[in-house]
């Protein structure tokens, strides 16, 4: 439940996410390069308009003249007005540039959707097609069509706009593919949406962040190739001025007369240089975050003064916890609060589980204890204390030497976690090396080899459940099922022998006989090696079936913690009580329901979040006392509660036995 | 091999019926197909539930279904007609009422487009005029319990579970009778998949839809599904009602996959999960599949050389609750059904 949404569906190129348009956006120096092209075109275009002097008009008595008054960028060798002519020459020296991307688009784009679109064989024949061009030297190609057909601009770089085509159908033709998996355009198709406007609705959309970014740069190419042809005297005929042919006439005075090189290359370096900026700074806003995710700084605040004291108020009598997180505050940098003043505690060789829907904070806080959150999010409170040292306030140094010794982490995608360059017995020795001081120095002070290593890897393969660790060793993580690479990243997280385990998810990707194989081993684990596992799921079955407590989480809070008898059998918070009643597991002997228990609503976004109870607007038993600051209050022996009005216990026997539990009051039913 | 249907409902004419359907990827005699001689009927107003893990090749009958794959052999009918090989462009005639929702509410929307222009796409095809066109867009949100000032909006405005109520509005606003759900709630949370659920249930009896519902989680199959096919590697394991098979599992891999779904009840998962271990079935992965015979053959404690030879046909028992059971694809069925988990532990 949390896979699909921290991966965005079109990183390739997206919207941005606030207007939801498939648009690019610019940053200060692409609209500075953007406004100096505009500028240029205008200027060429509207010409004989403005221009101060006749193009061809010759001033015999300031020839080469540096600027003045009367020429502001002064004169050539006949007395020609530079400006007038660098005006007049824009268009030819800048329009087959623009006609060669246009070309190329033409032909390339097409090119690539239809061979995205038709499959292997049509797309084998236009990627030959496409080689072939690619292997044709542009340039001699270019002088050849001159030598045939004579110095024509515009048919000289339509030529040169097929010859790109070619690298531009290679760019288009992947883009095209990825963007074809989306299941929106397989949704288009079986709605019988034709061709033609699935590929112009939605997968050209797609793509017009890299369209932006080439074209400017083909048009750079083609404004530089343009000039160069027109220096070695392929431009237009004499008398007609082109930045080309002005650059090779000031070249013929570069040393009597240097200033005539400056204008014209200027211009010609600046409108390339435009062209680059441009395109690098065409991008489409990143990420997908909701509405109001970002702006309010007041929600972190709200809810941490008091439980605070409520936590301090209710400490576990536990005199010696292996974790013992106190008030945990997890913020964007100047933003909401994403955690705020979570606390709960972990006994040696427990399992603890952090249970809540997406978007609750488990993950964040999970993260925040080995300080592994990502970039711009930070512990803003709290403290974090592992075995006698507070974690929150390590520098970076410190926390990177518990990570991995005392503190190992596995998550959610497996072969993620897993390089797919080096075989598993290489990324499983080099952590035992470092970490077990095995290839440096031995336990009697001489220096034990790999062997060594690849003897504790073996070992520790065999200790997950891996009946061939030989084979595995030498294998790469490609060719290694989900649930065998997880079992991979367990060996992994145990190379350094830690104390605490942090699971997030683990068993989310996998099918579910597997991820009851995987619970099983993390059990023998815990019994076998007095490993303590902090595992973060979603699923109540996987928190019933391998912890000892629970701490389920709700918008930021723990809501709700205890022994995961007391909090699955007898909930007191409507919160759980409700998420209980939302899942579709009906115990034997009962009928299946008509319609499920639901929540109505959704998790409020962080910048949303009342000072009150933050389940009061989704709970049907909200009340108007619910708008004030909740509490944490003991609940079902050693639990704690956050609700002024928690659930009444249930029936002992219901609860001695376990089963079957009744279901509990619907709180929030829809209809 | 045809799953017996639920009831009476034998002489009228299934809305989608697929046979011997067999989809590969690869080229024959190298890779096993995706697929394999896979069929069943779904009934108007029925639905059917489509079980099994990845690699099973449940996806992959959906896709072949909506014409996204084409396949190796078998055949595909809709309300009789046979649409097997009928492109996408001569879907647009053909399969008018057959409709898809996908799993995935993120990529299943165009995010440069509005709810609005994203519903009324279908219609454009199907030449709804213009001002009915909105007209059934509002009255498509409104089923799936969104105001109609949606339709003006943009997907990164939704939530996940509002997504997917939209992507089952695009379905809807087609007035299909027959909808294909590819995993629909898997990528939900608890209470959103609640929501979502209910809102089937509901359409369902509301339109008299047949659904295809493909999942890999049997409660939720069970709560809305009144037969159920479980797949296994691309073959029909056990087929039957929805209560025979996820009740009375007559297949070691049902059994298998049963048995390792938790429930969130610490006392019984205990008990289920001491059930589960001495059931004695393999690690996946532990072993390959044997190239022939039965796919479970290399995970299931029962398995014999004649597992390893020889294909099991899928028959219909004799231990169900209308005296005739879930028809189960196994050598050693009378001894499986003796596997099953002890009463209390479910």
């Amino acid at each position: 439940m949390t896979a699909p949404s921290l991966t965005p569906p079109l990183n390739l190129a997206g919207g941005p996410p606030a207007a939801g348009r498939g648009r690019p956006r610019l940053r200060a120096g692409g609209a500075l390069s953007a406004a100096w092209l505009v500028i240029l075109l205008l200027a060429s275009l509207t010409a004989p308009l403005w221009e101060p002097y006749p193009v061809d008009d010759q001033d015999s008595l300031h020839t080469l003249a540096g600027p003045s008054g009367s020429h502001w960028l002064g004169t050539d060798e006949l007395g020609r007005d530079v400006l007038t002519r660098i005006a007049a020459g824009g268009w030819i020296s800048v329009g087959p540039g623009l006609l060669a991307v246009v070309v190329a688009f033409g032909i390339g784009i097409p090119l690539a959707l239809t061979a995205a679109e038709h499959g292997r064989w049509v797309e084998r024949g236009s990627s030959r097609f496409a080689e072939l061009l690619l292997a044709l030297p542009s340039m001699i190609i270019l002088l050849a069509f001159v030598g045939a057909v004579g110095v024509h601009m515009w048919a000289i770089m339509t030529v040169l706009g097929v010859l790109l085509s070619a690298p531009v159908y290679r760019i288009f033709l992947g883009q095209a593919q990825s963007v074809r998996t989306l299941l929106y355009v397989d949704a288009a198709r079986v709605n019988g949406v034709s061709s033609l406007r699935v590929n112009l609705r939605h997968v050209l959309p797609a793509m017009a962040t890299t369209i932006a970014v080439q074209a400017a740069q083909l048009f750079a190419i083609g404004v530089l190739i343009e000039a160069g042809l027109a220096f070695m005297g392929f431009g237009p005929k004499v008398p007609t001025p082109s930045w080309g042919g002005l650059i090779a006439d000031a070249s013929q005075n570069v040393y009597t007369d240097p200033w005539l090189m400056v204008p014209t290359g200027l211009v010609l370096a600046l409108t390339v240089i435009a062209a680059n900026v441009l395109a690098d700074s065409v991008q489409t806003g990143t990420g997908r975050a909701g509405p109001g995710q970002a702006g309010l700084g007041q929600a972190g605040r709200a809810g941490r003064a008091p439980s605070a004291a409520a936590v301090t108020a209710s400490a576990p009598p536990d005199p010696d916890p292996l974790l013992d997180v106190r008030d945990l505050t997890v913020a964007v940098a100047g933003g909401p609060g994403l955690v705020t003043g979570v606390s709960f505690s972990m006994r040696r060789g427990t399992v603890l589980g952090l249970v809540g829907e997406s978007g609750c904070g488990k993950t964040m806080t999970a993260r925040a204890l080995p300080g592994l959150l990502p970039e711009g999010v930070q512990v803003a409170g709290g403290s974090v204390w592992f075995a006698g040292r507070d974690l929150a306030g390590l520098p970076e140094k410190e926390l990177r030497a518990i990570r991995g010794r005392d503190i190992a982490m596995i998550s959610q995608e497996p072969m993620v976690a897993l390089d797919p360059v080096f075989s598993i017995g290489y990324q499983l020795t080099q952590p035992i090396r470092r970490f077990r001081g095995v290839g440096q120095h031995g336990v009697d002070g001489h220096r034990v080899g790999r062997a060594e290593a690849r003897r504790i890897a073996a070992g520790l393969l065999a200790q997950v459940g891996i009946t061939n660790p030989r084979r595995v060793l030498r294998s790469y993580p490609h060719q290694l099922s989900g649930g065998m690479a997880q079992r991979v990243c367990i060996a992994l997280a145990l190379t350094g022998s830690p104390r605490l385990l942090i699971a997030d998810e683990p068993t989310t990707a996998l099918d579910v006989t597997v991820q009851a194989e995987i619970l099983s081993l993390l059990r023998s684990l815990v019994r076998d090696t007095g490993l303590s596992v902090l595992i973060v799921s979603h699923d109540l079955g996987v928190i019933a079936d391998l912890c000892d407590d629970v701490a389920v989480m709700y918008a930021g809070q723990v809501v709700e913690s205890g022994t995961v008898a007391a909090v699955l059998g007898q909930p007191s918070h409507p919160y759980t009580a409700a998420l209980l009643g939302a899942n579709p597991h009906v115990s034997e002997g009962l009928p299946v329901p008509g319609r499920l228990p639901s929540i109505p609503g959704t998790v409020p976004a962080p910048a949303d979040w009342p000072a009150g109870c933050r389940f009061a607007g989704r709970c049907a038993l909200a009340t108007a006392a619910c708008a004030d600051p909740v509490p944490a209050t003991r609940a079902h022996g050693g639990g704690r509660v956050r609700c002024i009005h928690p659930l009444s216990p249930w029936p002992e026997p219901n609860q001695a036995d376990g089963l079957p539990v009744p279901r509990p009051v619907e709180p929030g039913v829809t209809s | 091999m045809t799953v017996p249907t639920s009831s009476g409902t034998a002489a009228s004419v299934p809305a989608l019926s697929v046979s011997g359907l067999t989809v590969r990827y690869g080229r024959a005699g190298k890779v096993p197909p995706a697929v394999d001689g896979v069929s069943f009927d779904v009934a108007p107003g029925e639905t059917l539930g489509l079980v099994g893990e990845s690699g099973s090749g449940k996806s992959t009958i959906g896709k072949a279904i909506l014409g996204l794959q084409r396949p190796a052999a078998g055949r595909v009918l809709l309300h009789g007609a046979d649409i097997t090989r009928a492109s996408l462009r001569q879907r647009r005639v053909a399969a008018i009422d057959l409709r898809v929702v996908f799993q995935d509410p993120y990529s299943s929307l165009n995010p440069a487009q509005t709810i609005g222009q994203t519903l009324q796409e279908p219609l454009r095809v199907l030449r709804v005029p213009k001002d009915k066109r909105w007209r059934r867009v509002a009255d498509g949100l409104a089923a799936v319990g969104l105001p109609a000032d949606a339709a003006g909006r943009y997907p990164a405005q939704f939530s996940g579970g509002q997504r997917q109520r939209i992507a089952i509005a695009r379905a809807l606003v087609c007035e299909p009778q027959v909808i294909v759900l590819d995993e629909p709630v898997s990528s939900l949370d608890l209470s959103t998949q609640a929501q979502v659920l209910n809102l089937l249930a509901d359409l369902r009896g509301r339109h008299q839809l047949a659904l295809l519902f493909i999942a890999h989680d049997l409660s939720v199959v069970r709560f809305l599904a009144q037969r159920v096919v479980v797949l296994y590697r691309g073959q029909v394991m056990e087929a039957g009602l929805v209560e025979d098979v996820t009740q009375r599992p007559g297949h070691p891999y049902t059994i298998a996959l049963t048995a390792a779904a938790p429930v969130p009840q610490p006392a019984a998962q205990a008990r289920r999960r001491a059930a589960r271990e001495a059931l004695g079935i393999a690690a996946a992965g532990a072993a390959p599949p044997p190239a022939a015979g039965c796919p479970f053959a290399a995970r299931c404690p029962l398995a014999t050389d004649v597992c390893r030879a020889e294909r099991p046909p899928l028959v219909t028992g004799d231990d169900g609750a209308d005296g005739t059971g879930s028809a189960v694809a196994c050598h050693h069925s009378g001894q499986a059904r003796g596997l099953r988990l002890p009463a209390g532990a479910a």
